[in-house]
């Protein structure tokens, strides 16, 4: 062992339930005051000195957790809401204080908890940069030397004398992210920044954290975004309910966090129709244990019949949480099937080759047929499915302006300009 | 690719290990606080800048999208000064020490108005400034500090007036001028020493913020700005200085105007109940503000 730039021991944070958000008036105390003298009284009959403390119901944000970062090293703290990745950057950029345990930093710490925090909306971009800068603890005079540094990199050189509350969000995210980006300090904490901005922009963040590290700092990151962790983490921690889980290369942890949550959401649920017993729906990539989009999908059905089937049927549709059909399968455009006796169970279902859904969790609608003696049976039960990470659109957050199906595009751009340059050329020829 | 550690959750083989440092680099240690804690003076130092620029934001943005901008500094204490001219001077007849009424009742009001400021503004300072005590980590005495050293704008536009109205009246400044300044820092003690205690009371009683117009309007007749401490019998005038903005403001005026009697026992008491004031609200303050990012 070399060196270390944050080693963590034993840490753990106790909130009580309901600290935040809740802060006393005068009145409660003086109510307390007077109630609590005989509530020690009593419990101190009991002989239960801790009833008092019992009575105030704590969590553990973060219990007990261990590890160590060395520099250089990019770290992705993986986790569900809650799991108490925020309470342990709070602790290592120490606007917190850990309950118990210690953490050793060895250099300057640079938090980045959210972007823009301390920007003024009345004082302009070079205000603001100056402003932001001393807040995340940079000298006045680094600031100055980075100055063109950071302007060039937000780009927003046009308005930065512009109150920055006359920014689009866009400007501001980036000039904020700026400024974090070019502290420098030995290392440094993120949090779900990246979220931000256009894909162009993302991927220059992505550049520069790599620069970062390759620096020999240190950055620890949190984010929901796997995508993103992947591309820029080295190793990852899983956190779940404050205490940690994995830790290790961040593909191997976030495939087996990812796995982890799939099975939380069971994709088996009994139901049963008129004609059939529904045994299991599966939806599966043969790409790893979670669907990404582009993956080669099956969908599997088993069920039984009850009575004899003289022509059965299959559709499968792919729905919204909001219920909007986004694509659909019906087996007897495909081949038909032989009658299946009552008792007899079958396997049927539909091989997809990249399906092309984006992220997100969906249903699938099932109707089981039997065109011999024209029923159609809707499936009461619908069998959700979430499609965890897409590889296109620079791995970015998905959110609802794409839709749900994912494109295969290239972009390209073309000025009457060019054309007229390559016309003059070839008359020229 | 460098890999990550487990750490072993029995912390004495860990603590035991040798570690090598990279040399010059700066080693924190993050651990829960017991007792009694330094006032981290050193660290506060390091981030002047900060406090710096916090007070600047506080300037630059405090008369932003008004149309006399500036001017509000001296029109507040101003029309103060018609209204207690008015009735105290001319109605009342309130003795005023020989010094014509309105430029007795200005030159309280100066100091009077920069501790009011300072004291409001520092009260709330910590729960204004949330977002960036949950976000970022700074000293927390940069916050009320900032918001009191902001203050001193106003004061030195305000100024400019009572300037002009010693010429007028044709008031000679003498040597004890030359105290001035110490006592535009001892006001402001005054209101970063009971600053600090309602800063960090706000945070977790809001009640604070209620009371605070009150303490304020309380605070203003209770001390000699309308009225000279002379009204005050000579014995119970060194109680009259456990206000402490009554030996600020007869100091102010006496440094000013040289013409009323140096304040003599009250202020020393005055400045004794600061002192006292002050380094206990230092004390409370860093031992609550470790709570305020969980609690603000």
């Amino acid at each position: 062992m070399t060196d270390v730039a944050i080693r963590c021991e034993g840490l753990a944070k106790q909130y009580r339930i309901g600290e935040r958000e809740s802060y006393k008036t005068i009145r409660d105390v003086i109510t307390d005051a007077f109630v609590s003298p005989f509530r020690h009284f009593r419990s101190a009959l009991r002989h239960s000195r801790n009833s008092s403390s019992a009575e105030k119901p704590n969590i553990w944000a973060l219990n007990d957790v261990s590890f160590e970062i060395k520099p250089g090293e990019v770290v992705g703290i993986i986790g569900r809401n809650g799991a108490g990745k925020s309470t342990l950057l709070k602790i290592l950029s120490r606007i917190t204080e850990p309950t118990r345990g210690h953490a050793d930093v060895w250099g300057r710490i640079g938090s980045l908890l959210e972007v823009g925090t301390g920007f003024h909306p009345e004082l302009t971009g070079r205000d603001n940069i100056f402003l932001n800068g001393a807040i995340l603890g940079m000298r006045r005079a680094e600031v100055a030397r980075k100055f063109d540094e950071i302007v060039a990199f937000a780009e927003v050189e046009k308005f930065i004398d512009t109150p920055v509350k006359r920014y689009s969000s866009g400007m501001y995210v980036r000039l904020a992210f700026a400024v974090a980006a070019h502290m420098e300090t030995e290392i440094l904490l993120v949090d779900e920044v990246l979220a931000v901005g256009d894909a162009q922009f993302q991927k220059k963040c992505f550049e520069k954290f790599r620069q970062i590290s390759t620096g020999g700092r240190a950055i620890v990151f949190v984010s929901h975004n796997m995508s993103a962790m992947r591309a820029v983490c080295q190793n990852g921690i899983v956190l779940d309910r404050g205490g940690m889980v994995t830790l290790g290369e961040i593909n191997e942890v976030v495939d087996g966090y990812l796995a982890r949550l799939n099975q939380q959401s069971p994709t088996i649920e009994p139901a049963e129709t008129e004609s059939f017993i529904l045994e299991e729906v599966l939806i599966t990539s043969s790409e790893g244990p979670v669907i990404k989009t582009f993956d080669d999908v099956e969908i599997r059905v088993t069920a039984t019949a009850k009575t004899d089937i003289a022509d059965p049927g299959m559709y499968v549709g792919v729905l919204t949480m909001e219920g909007q059909r986004v694509a659909g399968l019906d087996f007897k455009d495909f081949q038909t099937i032989s009658p299946v006796r009552a008792g007899e169970s079958v396997a049927i279902g539909f091989r997809i080759s990249e399906f092309p859904i984006l992220p997100g969790i969906y249903e699938l609608e099932l109707h089981l047929k039997d065109m011999g003696h024209h029923k159609i049976e809707f499936v009461p039960r619908r069998t959700s499915f979430e499609v965890v990470e897409s590889p296109i659109y620079g791995g970015r957050k998905i959110d609802s302006w794409y839709g749900q199906i994912g494109l295969r595009a290239r972009a390209f751009a073309e000025s009457p300009f060019l054309v007229r340059a390559q016309n003059d050329e070839s008359q020229a020829r | 690719m460098s890999d990550v550690t487990i750490m072993e959750a029995t912390s004495s083989r860990a603590v035991s290990e040798p570690l090598v440092e990279r040399s010059e680099l700066p080693h924190t240690r993050i651990e829960p606080s017991k007792g009694w804690i330094s006032l981290g003076l050193k660290d506060l130092w390091q981030y002047r800048e900060l406090l710096f620029f916090l007070t600047w934001r506080d300037i630059k943005v405090r008369y932003k999208q008004t149309a006399l901008g500036a001017a509000w500094a001296i029109i507040q204490p101003l029309f103060t000064m018609l209204v207690f001219t008015l009735f105290f001077g001319r109605l009342a007849k309130v003795p005023s020490d020989g010094i014509p009424y309105p430029l007795f009742s200005y030159t309280a009001l100066l100091p009077w108005q920069l501790f009011a400021y300072a004291l409001t503004e520092s009260s709330n300072s910590v729960v204004a400034n949330e977002r960036l005590i949950t976000k970022v980590y700074f000293p927390r005495l940069v916050v009320p500090l900032a918001s009191i050293l902001a203050g001193l704008v106003d004061f030195v536009i305000a100024f400019t007036l009572v300037v002009g109205m010693m010429v007028w009246y044709g008031i000679r400044p003498t040597w004890a001028i030359l105290t001035l300044p110490f006592f535009v820092v001892f006001a402001m003690a005054t209101a970063l020493g009971v600053g600090l205690w309602l800063s960090a009371l706000n945070v977790q009683y809001r009640d604070v913020r209620y009371t605070l117009n009150f303490i304020v309007q309380f605070w203003l007749f209770a001390s000699p700005v309308a009225y000279s401490s002379t009204l005050v019998p000579a014995r119970w005038r060194p109680f009259y200085g456990l206000n402490p903005m009554a030996g600020v403001i007869e100091g102010f005026r006496w440094a000013l105007l040289g013409k009323a009697q140096a304040p003599g026992a009250m202020l020393w008491v005055s400045v004794v109940v600061v002192a006292l004031v002050l380094v206990g609200g230092l004390y409370y303050y860093r031992r609550m503000e470790k709570t305020f990012a969980d609690v603000v």
